[in-house]
């Protein structure tokens, strides 16, 4: 705030000049803590719980960077944007990254000017309706009401694929998951869709989840994942291995229990544990980071599957299984490039 | 010798820039367009170089791509392969309708309770001054997002109209009243002639004759009058001058019904007026009405009491009393708030973007904004269409203020 | 002639007579005010029945209802069907309601200290013409306190901010006896030069001292972030606002120019694009690298708002006064600022007070906007996290009851306070 203030006195003042944008690295550091936009409210990928803190598995994500870059998992300002505000806000530098199931498409990409670092979760839009409404198929739901979240793609999606299959809808279209929410379970909308992922966590917060049903039709493949701003690649580097440090760690059995162990000493047998740890080896430094940087990311909520088990895994509400997000040698689509 | 004084030297010195008072304004306006220029430079050099770092430009060529997304309510063709521009007008076009369905509304609702918080009567008074108060200190946001969620969770839905045991059923089998929004029935020509909008044209034509027609009879009534003294007694004439055509007219057509029915998940035919478009305009409309009322009373209390004795004394009718002398006076006080009231409506109808009402600000401003992120250009052209908007009422409010500006001597 | 009188006239007044039954008392009242003629009978019959239907519908909703259950089920489960409303999602989010969900549970104290204070801070000026001047002080300090209450850090910020405009204001004050144009900006620059030293010495002294926890703009949420939208706003467009009314009065062209592009352009477009202006545009005119955060931008935008319509309203003022006093004033000799700051601003704000009250209050009910640029006052929270939680889903009429009831003792307060003084301020012109 003291900050802010005074860089208004002095843009007042018409002072400061030609300020060179430092990258954003820079900026962290010097701010002591990362900007990270989320959803503003989606049980499992980010909501703050009772106590205000933010949960979840969109949440883990920024939290490992945070560890990574600044070695405090705790170091990080959760920027709440909805559909229409989290792309301004990454491009005019309010945050530094968002993790908040964005899907990876082309335009967004090369027309917003944005860099995905990876994919966090393999998702596909659905639908969900009640049980007493008898629907099998996404596609006897002609004439049905829709809601849907404005701002993304399931929105596009959901008009090509009524329109291919030459059925009518009536979309009502609502700003944000919690907006959405009553008015289905009032039954002002027959159907409500979403990625499958989101779905399946509106629906754990039901009081009765089992009076909802969703249909077994994925319309799109909606890859979701972390993004950055075009043009800054040492940031965009940091971010993108930093996500795949928490999946290469599932693959070679690292998990937040052995991580300090195994980064206590070089082992000779498990050579890429040790580059990764930052026992051998300097990616670190590359990284323009120390060598412990992995080591702190995993520490905060353990490798990939350790934070999808305790967000969004079978054991917990929203009961989602792995399927594509299973790592490639368990027959699912999460593939790290080596550390190397 | 007669000691010639020189006239004081026009020699210009620079603190006369400051000093001199002929001067001293210039000095002030050019320190001012220095420093606008110099805030403009500034914003737009921030503009520019945030825009370069984040590789992004400034093009309206996003309004000729096709949009993409559907929208519900449409007032003109549209489908998911229209551009953005089009779905920019059927967003305009919303948001007019919200507008000139609530300002009717509001005006009806705003007179009323005005005029009955004059009332005599203590009840009544007390009641609309409570309506008043209550209505007016309370955000309309508030308002619009309560009768949203009234008409989400207590009216019934359609699926509670069907099947043997239903919950709800039709009222008098031609409206259903669900949370969705109301099915009406909808009137159409059967005739081929008058298929689709040529018979409302021609029901359009009829009533302008009609009105035409009204006006010549009053007139004759009125010659006539100054003539013999007597007033012909005209009602059952203008009366027929209204009706008899339109009747004739239904039924050469062939005027019918289309009743809705529950067809699937919703029901079907006739017409449909969404629960975002009744909860906003209603919300709107009592919301308005409430600083309406204040208006009217004001208007009408302006009338100085002398006015309504004279005509009194003259011998007029209560009834005559209110329409001759007090109204006409009171006009001309309501009216200029009243307009500015029209506006406050037609702004605040951005606010359907809390009930998912698919007005300009939902579509250009919602949507493409979001679909396109091209933030600053639409946000623009947003500004731009609420700017026409105030601005030509402005420029009505003022032409007609002049038009009854009172003729001083 | 005789001398006893005797007279055809009583002596002594008869008693009064009681006036009939149907001439005095309720039953006259009620004919007169109730049942005057046949219109009147149906109306009030009208309006008894929407009264009894209102009362009989909302009594039993009130007075059956449950205050210390934990979620819409159990409550469900405590009335077994019987109407009533389910008020514990006010006690038990109460906190969330007026403080938002993250302002930090154990510092609550400080907005609740700051916002009674803004009682006392408020009164010296509502009630000027009873309170002893000497009060203003109070007030002059409140806002630096209240930032200090409100979002901590340490004392020297503001107590600095303080002292920059003090210094700037004896600077003005010295200076303003020479000109008024070296006096305002001497003092301008005095209170920059102020404060940028005041940066050296803070950083010397440390973060720390005297310091509240820092709390973030960010987390400011529920009804404290309307309030503080609504008085910094209100106060901040205030100067604005009269600068902006004399521009427009000005007879420089170029000036009021500016002034009348900038208030018909804020005037006539909605607040809810100012907000996406302040939420998605604003960021991109600040100075690359720079980082203002959402609650300032809103801040600047509600600013401009409500300047523009405070603008109008003393417009109003300025126009009202007689062309007596600008004359006199110029015919004593007095220059434009002095004429202004003497003679013509004191009786202009004068008449303008029961206006600007008006557009704070209507400023008020409008910081409920922000809700949809996703931020979380009262209505966003009632809208985002309550009524989307797995144990309030559907608990409507008692939250918006609240917000609405919160809503209207503020709003009902302040515009009866408005009429009050339009009524103490009309005494004064007869």
């Amino acid at each position: 705030m003291k900050k802010s203030v005074f860089i208004g006195a002095l843009a007042l003042a018409g002072v400061s000049g030609g300020m060179a944008a430092a990258g954003t690295l820079d900026d962290v550091k010097a701010r002591g803590t990362l900007n990270c936009g989320v959803s503003t409210g989606l049980v499992g990928f980010a909501a703050p719980d009772a106590n205000g803190e933010w949960q979840g598995f969109d949440v883990a994500v920024c939290r490992a960077v945070a560890a990574a870059v600044l070695g405090d998992a705790s170091a990080v300002e959760f920027v709440p944007t909805t559909g229409k505000t989290r792309f301004t806000a990454l491009a005019s530098g309010e945050i530094d990254m968002l993790a908040r199931n964005t899907t990876w498409t082309f335009s967004r990409d090369v027309d917003l000017k944005f860099e995905f670092v990876g994919v966090n979760y393999y998702d596909g839009q659905g639908f969900m309706v009640p049980a007493e409404l008898g629907v099998s198929s996404a596609k006897d739901l002609d004439g049905a009401t829709v809601c849907i979240q404005t701002g993304t793609t399931t929105e596009l999606n959901l008009a090509d694929f009524f329109r291919a299959n030459g059925i009518s809808y009536e979309p009502v279209p609502i700003e944000t998951n919690a907006e959405a929410q009553p008015l289905y379970l009032e039954g002002a909308c027959d159907v409500y869709t979403t990625d499958a992922s989101g779905l399946a966590a509106t629906r754990a917060a039901f009081e009765d989840p089992s009076a909802h049903v969703v249909l077994p039709e994925i319309i799109s493949k909606e890859p979701l994942g972390p993004l950055v701003r075009h043009g800054d690649n040492e940031w965009g580097d940091i971010v993108r291995w930093t996500l795949n440090a928490l999946i290469t760690a599932e693959e070679l059995g690292v998990t937040s229990d052995n991580v300090a162990d195994k980064a206590a000493a070089a082992d000779p047998a498990t050579p890429e544990i040790n580059r990764l740890l930052g026992t051998e080896g300097t990616l670190g430094e590359m990284l323009g980071l120390d060598a412990q940087w992995a080591v702190r990311a995993l520490s905060v909520s353990g490798n990939y599957a350790e934070i999808f088990e305790d967000n969004i895994g079978e054991s917990t509400a929203i009961g989602l299984a792995r399927g594509l997000n299973a790592s490639y040698t368990d027959g699912g689509l999460l593939y790290s490039p080596p550390f190397r | 010798m007669a000691s010639i004084t020189d006239p004081p030297s026009e020699s210009f010195k620079l603190s006369q820039l400051l000093s001199d008072t002929r001067y001293r304004s210039y000095t002030f306006q050019f320190i001012a367009l220095i420093a606008l220029i110099a805030a403009f430079a500034y914003l737009l050099s921030n503009l520019f170089q945030n825009l370069a770092a984040a590789g992004l430009d400034i093009s309206f060529g996003f309004l000729s791509e096709p949009a993409g997304y559907d929208i519900n309510q449409r007032l003109i063709e549209y489908t998911s392969q229209s551009t953005h521009w089009r779905a920019a007008v059927v967003g305009v076009l919303n948001t007019l309708l919200v507008a000139v369905v609530g300002c009717f509304f509001a005006t009806i609702i705003g007179v009323l309770v005005g005029v009955l918080r004059l009332s005599n009567n203590w009840i009544v008074s007390r009641l609309m001054s409570v309506y008043v108060e209550i209505f007016r200190n309370v955000p309309v946001l508030i308002w619009i997002l309560i009768i949203m969620a009234v008409f989400v969770s207590v009216l019934p839905q359609p699926r509670d109209f069907r099947g043997e045991d239903a919950s709800a059923s039709m009222f008098l089998d031609m409206f259903a009243f669900t949370g969705r929004g109301f099915y009406l029935p909808r009137p159409y020509f059967t005739a081929e002639f008058a298929a689709g909008a040529t018979g409302w044209l021609i029901v359009l034509a009829l009533l302008v004759g009609s009105f035409f027609g009204a006006r010549a009879l009053s007139k004759w009534a009125t010659d006539t009058q100054e003539r013999t003294g007597d007033r012909p007694t005209t009602w059952y004439l203008t009366l027929a001058i209204w009706f008899v055509p339109l009747i004739i007219a239904m039924f050469v057509m062939g005027l019918a019904w289309e009743m809705p029915e529950l067809k699937g998940f919703n029901f079907k035919g006739g017409i449909f007026a969404r629960n975002s478009f009744i909860a906003l305009t209603f919300a709107l409309a009592i919301y308005t009405a409430a600083f309406i009322a204040e208006n009217v009373r004001a208007g009408i209390l302006a009338v100085s009491k002398g006015q309504t004795e004279a005509a009194a004394s003259l011998g007029l009718r209560p009834n005559r009393i209110m329409s001759l002398v007090v109204l006409p006076q009171a006009l001309r006080v309501i009216i200029p708030p009243l307009i500015s009231q029209y506006l406050n409506l037609t702004k605040n109808s951005s606010l359907a973007i809390a009930v998912g009402y698919m007005d300009v600000t939902g579509t250009l401003g919602g949507i493409t904004l979001n679909q396109t992120g091209r933030a600053i250009e639409a946000v623009l052209l947003l500004m731009l269409f609420y700017l026409t908007i105030s601005l030509t009422i402005s420029l009505l409010m003022n032409v007609y203020n002049n038009s009854i500006k009172l003729k001083e001597r | 002639m005789s001398d006893t009188t005797t007279s055809f006239v009583r002596t002594e007044m008869l008693p009064e007579q009681e006036p009939p039954a149907s001439q005095s008392g309720a039953i006259k009242w009620i004919r007169d005010n109730l049942f005057s003629d046949v219109l009147n009978s149906i109306l009030t019959l009208i309006a008894i029945y929407i009264i009894f239907q209102i009362v009989t519908g909302v009594w039993p909703w009130i007075s059956n209802g449950v205050w210390n259950t934990s979620s819409l089920a159990e409550c469900r489960e405590v009335l077994d069907g019987a109407t009533g409303g389910c008020f514990s999602v006010l006690t038990e989010r109460w906190n969330q309601l007026l403080f938002g969900f993250k302002y930090p549970p154990e510092e609550y104290w400080r907005p609740i200290v700051a916002f009674i204070l803004l009682f006392a801070a408020a009164a010296p000026v509502m009630f000027i013409m009873f309170l002893p001047k000497k009060l203003l002080v109070f007030t002059a300090i409140y806002p630096f306190l209240a930032f200090w209450l409100i979002w901590g850090g340490t004392i020297l910020t503001p107590v600095f901010a303080a002292v920059g405009l003090v210094v700037g204001y004896l600077v003005y004050a010295n200076l303003v006896r020479n000109s008024f144009a070296a006096g305002f900006f001497g003092g301008i620059a005095a209170a920059f030069v102020t404060w940028w030293i005041s940066g050296f010495i803070t950083a010397a002294i440390g973060p720390d001292f005297m310091a509240l926890e820092a709390v973030p703009s960010r987390d400011m949420g529920g009804f404290m972030l309307n309030m503080i939208l609504g008085v910094v706003c209100v106060s901040l467009s205030l100067p604005i606002g009269i600068v902006l009314a004399l521009g427009r009065q000005s007879d420089m062209p170029l000036i009021k120019w500016i002034c009348v592009v900038f208030i018909e352009f804020i005037r006539g477009v909605p607040l809810i694009t100012l907000l996406f202006v302040a939420n998605v545009v604003l960021a991109y005119f600040f100075p690359p690298g720079s980082s203002i955060d959402l609650i300032l931008r809103v801040i600047i935008m509600i600013t401009a708002f409500s300047s523009a319509y405070i603008a109008e309203v003393i417009r109003g003022g300025l126009a009202a006064l007689p062309k007596g006093q600008y004359e006199a004033a110029d015919s004593l000799g007095l220059d434009y600022p002095q004429a202004m700051r003497l003679i013509i601003l004191p009786q202009a704000l004068k008449i303008s007070i029961p206006g600007i009250v008006n557009v704070a209050v209507g400023l008020f009910k409008d910081t409920t906007l922000v809700s949809v640029i996703s931020m979380f006052d009262l209505v966003g929270m009632i809208r985002g996290p309550i009524l989307a939680s797995t144990e309030w889903n559907g608990v409507y009429w008692e939250l918006w009851s609240f917000a609405v009831v919160l809503f209207f003792v503020v709003c009902y307060g302040i515009s009866q306070y408005s009429q009050w003084l339009e009524r103490q301020l009309a005494t004064d012109h007869r």
